[in-house]
């Protein structure tokens, strides 16, 4: 039996639409500036990078922008870049970094974390292996940390121009606690906490990057801490103010707050935890374990009255297993941040100007 | 932390406090100069002060090896960055020093390229992975780092690597030492010696200052117990009368020096005939530069260099503070025109100079912090 001109055209035709509705696929080995085009090769990397693993009902619309109700009250909305190098460290890789820090962002301004968007830079030549890696631990940081991604964007451009993926984000979050946190609220008899031991994704980083040729056994610090905070706020009434301690550290925190609120920090250095690697690679580089950056651990300023139940609810999280009361608020001299060494003598902590550069000798 | 706790115990520190101020005789000041930055940055970062009587007084020495760099040799460094092909590497704190016409960081803003590295092995590596680029290592440092700047230059003659220079600006620590001694304006009691030059030259050059100028040494390590000790040890000479060099650093620091690091720097480099510090002027003998049979990884001779001499700003006491004739608060543009961020001085840049160190951990009124911290 044969079958005439148009049947044979129509099963073409038909076969073509088969084809097309097959889901999508990346051939490519690296990404190319056609990922970027908006064309088709954009709307595959979408569908088979960042849906596959990412999707949700609200990303999914892949509409211009997602909307969803709230519910009566106040939200918190933040916004973060991450440029880390490498883009792969022991204990995680920007992806997870992405979702956590923005995680601890809208955590630490007291909300709970609702929705988060992602806007992928990429560099011409990216392996999209790397890509799909990296997409897969933000989709597992977001699991993990009860959010979604509910809106992205992705651009490419030429090689040379950027340094693999950057990743921006920006996160929303719904404020439950009647909580006016600030450190422009910190008074004298407060106290200072940490939630836990401190520097260790800087420290990380600055060995991952493989030009000091040092080796210790340390992973990154990041994690998300809504629910420490979460934890904490619900428990202990008196926090005064929360902080994410990553770029400058601790230290930087504590002089934002002797600024802010015109007091002094006094912070005892033996108090301060800090894993014995950190500490044996800020000894070696000539380094203050105080300004290295963390990425998932929080400053509490809280009422003295309320120090050692604020210790006692952070220490109940895994995450806050080694909190330590680190230092006091006091009056005298405003705006210094004062540090009591572990050698028994007295120093100040001041704002860094720059990254901590290494000492020669 | 092994080898860092045991040297920062604080009840060894209040003994060794109470032995130090039962040696204080009545009515006397004592005045002891810690030659090396490393000492000062120390002293800062842990309060050492807190523990001493208030009539002994530590005074900053010219051993910050970034603090000694005259504004023309930034510049001329900076010079050789800017010709076409060539990466220039340096340590750390040498990116903040001002220059004529701005820093290093300034300098790649502007588009050259110089990088950080934390050894000149690592600028010789770089060398290797681009023969496509000249890759200058600017080398600073007293006799601590000169070894390795040596050992980098002979690695890089031996496997013919035509694509490496060094910038060489060593000093050497005695003739900054003579030079404190002849300056009038100063009385000193002692000198705590710089440990880790001491590695490489060992404790006899510092004899001199013993024999001739009668003033007791002891050369110090770097941890706040070994600062405290080094002190004791000072007051104990003052105590019987002596003045001889002690070596309190003696587990790293041998009596004659390290011969096979001297060697190297003496097959590499050559003393100046004069140098010019930053602050100090001109010092003869007080540099070293490659010997000619190095000529060809010598940046001073593969680069024509401006090397125009550069006046310190007019208001920069630097050279006072170096000399420790003025404490860094004593200047007159300290903490206000002069700070971190806008160091007009070498002094406030380094870590490791007193101008620095004092701004950023010792710039309050311990009599009134005592009284907080106690409250």
């Amino acid at each position: 039996m044969s079958i005439t001109p148009t049947e044979r055209e129509q099963r073409v035709l038909d076969r073509i639409d088969q084809v097309r509705r097959r889901p999508a696929r990346v051939r490519e080995e690296r990404v190319t500036l056609a990922h970027g085009s908006g064309g088709k090769a954009t709307k595959n990397l979408i569908e088979a990078v960042f849906l596959a693993s990412l999707g949700n009902p609200l990303l999914d619309r892949l509409e211009d922008g997602a909307v969803f109700p709230v519910d009566a009250g106040r939200l918190a909305l933040t916004t973060d870049s991450f440029v880390v190098s490498p883009l792969f460290f022991p204990g995680g890789n920007i992806g997870d970094l992405a979702v956590n820090g923005t995680v601890n962002d809208l955590a630490v301004s007291g909300a709970r974390p609702l929705h988060l968007t992602a806007g992928f830079i990429l560099e011409e030549g990216f392996p999209i292996a790397d890509l799909t890696g990296i997409v897969a631990s933000m989709a597992a940081a977001a699991r993990a940390a009860g959010v979604r991604i509910v809106a992205g964007d992705t651009k490419v451009v030429q090689r040379g121009k950027a340094d693999g993926c950057y990743i921006n984000t920006a996160g929303i979050g719904v404020v439950e606690h009647d909580v006016a946190l600030g450190v422009d609220t910190a008074r004298p008899g407060d106290a200072v906490l940490v939630s836990g031991p401190i520097g260790a994704h800087g420290v990380t980083i600055m060995l991952a990057r493989g030009e000091l040729d040092i080796d210790a056994d340390l992973v990154s610090d990041t994690a998300p801490v809504h629910e420490l905070v979460a934890g904490l706020l619900a428990a202990v009434p008196g926090v005064r103010a929360l902080r994410d301690a990553t770029r400058g550290g601790v230290a930087t925190i504590l002089n934002e707050i002797a600024e802010a609120a015109n007091v002094a920090v006094l912070v005892d250095e033996a108090a301060v935890p800090v894993q014995a690697p950190v500490r044996g690679a800020c000894e070696l580089l000539g380094i203050d374990p105080l300004y290295v950056a963390c990425e998932g651990r929080i400053v509490v300023v809280v009422d003295g009255a309320a120090a050692d139940e604020a210790l006692a609810v952070l220490r109940t999280h895994p995450l806050g297993a080694q909190a330590a009361v680190i230092g006091r608020i006091a009056a005298d001299p405003p705006g210094l941040v004062l540090l009591n060494t572990a050698f028994g003598g007295t120093r100040i902590v001041d704002l860094l100007v720059g990254d901590p550069l290494p000492r020669i000798c | 932390m092994r080898f860092v706790d045991e040297f920062r115990d604080a009840s060894t520190a209040r003994a060794l406090a109470a032995k130090i101020s039962k040696l204080c005789e009545p009515g006397r000041h004592y005045k002891f100069m810690e030659v090396c930055g490393g000492h000062t940055h120390t002293i800062y970062k842990h309060g050492l002060e807190d523990y001493l009587p208030d009539n002994i007084t530590l005074v900053h020495g010219p051993g910050c090896p970034v603090c000694v760099i005259p504004m023309g040799r930034v510049d001329d460094a900076i010079h050789i960055a800017r010709q076409p092909g060539v990466l220039m590497t340096s340590f750390g704190d040498m990116m903040r020093v001002p220059g004529s016409d701005g820093n290093f960081f300034d300098s790649n803003a502007a588009g050259t390229n110089i990088r950080m590295v934390y050894s000149p092995l690592d600028s010789l590596k770089i060398a290797r992975q681009h023969p496509d680029l000249h890759v200058v290592f600017m080398a600073i440092g007293f006799e601590t780092t000169a070894p390795s700047t040596a050992m980098t230059v002979l690695r890089a003659a031996e496997e013919g690597i035509d694509n490496f220079s060094v910038f060489c600006n060593h000093v050497t620590i005695i003739p900054a030492i003579k030079a404190i001694l002849d300056s009038p304006d100063l009385r000193l009691d002692g000198f705590l010696g710089p440990g880790h030059v001491s590695t490489v030259i060992g404790c006899r050059p510092y004899e001199f200052i013993a024999r001739d100028h009668g003033k007791p040494v002891v050369v110090a390590g770097f941890e706040p117990l070994d600062i405290l000790q080094s002190i004791y040890l000072l007051m104990r000479q003052l105590r019987q009368g002596r003045a001889e060099v002690e070596n309190q650093y003696a587990r790293v620091v041998p009596w004659d020096g390290n011969p096979v690091a001297l060697r190297a720097i003496n097959a590499v480099m050559e003393p100046r005939p004069y140098f010019e510090w930053r602050g100090l002027g001109f010092i003869s003998h007080s540099a070293m530069r490659m010997r000619d049979r190095y000529a060809g990884l010598d940046a001073e001779r593969r680069f024509d260099l401006p090397g125009v001499r550069v006046a310190d700003p007019k208001a920069c006491q630097c050279g006072e503070v170096l000399k420790g004739v003025l404490k860094p608060w004593e200047c007159k543009v300290f903490g206000t025109a002069c700070t971190p961020e806008t160091p007009i001085g070498t002094c406030m840049v380094s870590p490791e100079g007193a101008c620095a160190a004092y701004y950023n951990f010792g710039r309050f009124d311990r009599r009134r912090v005592r009284e907080v911290s106690r409250a």
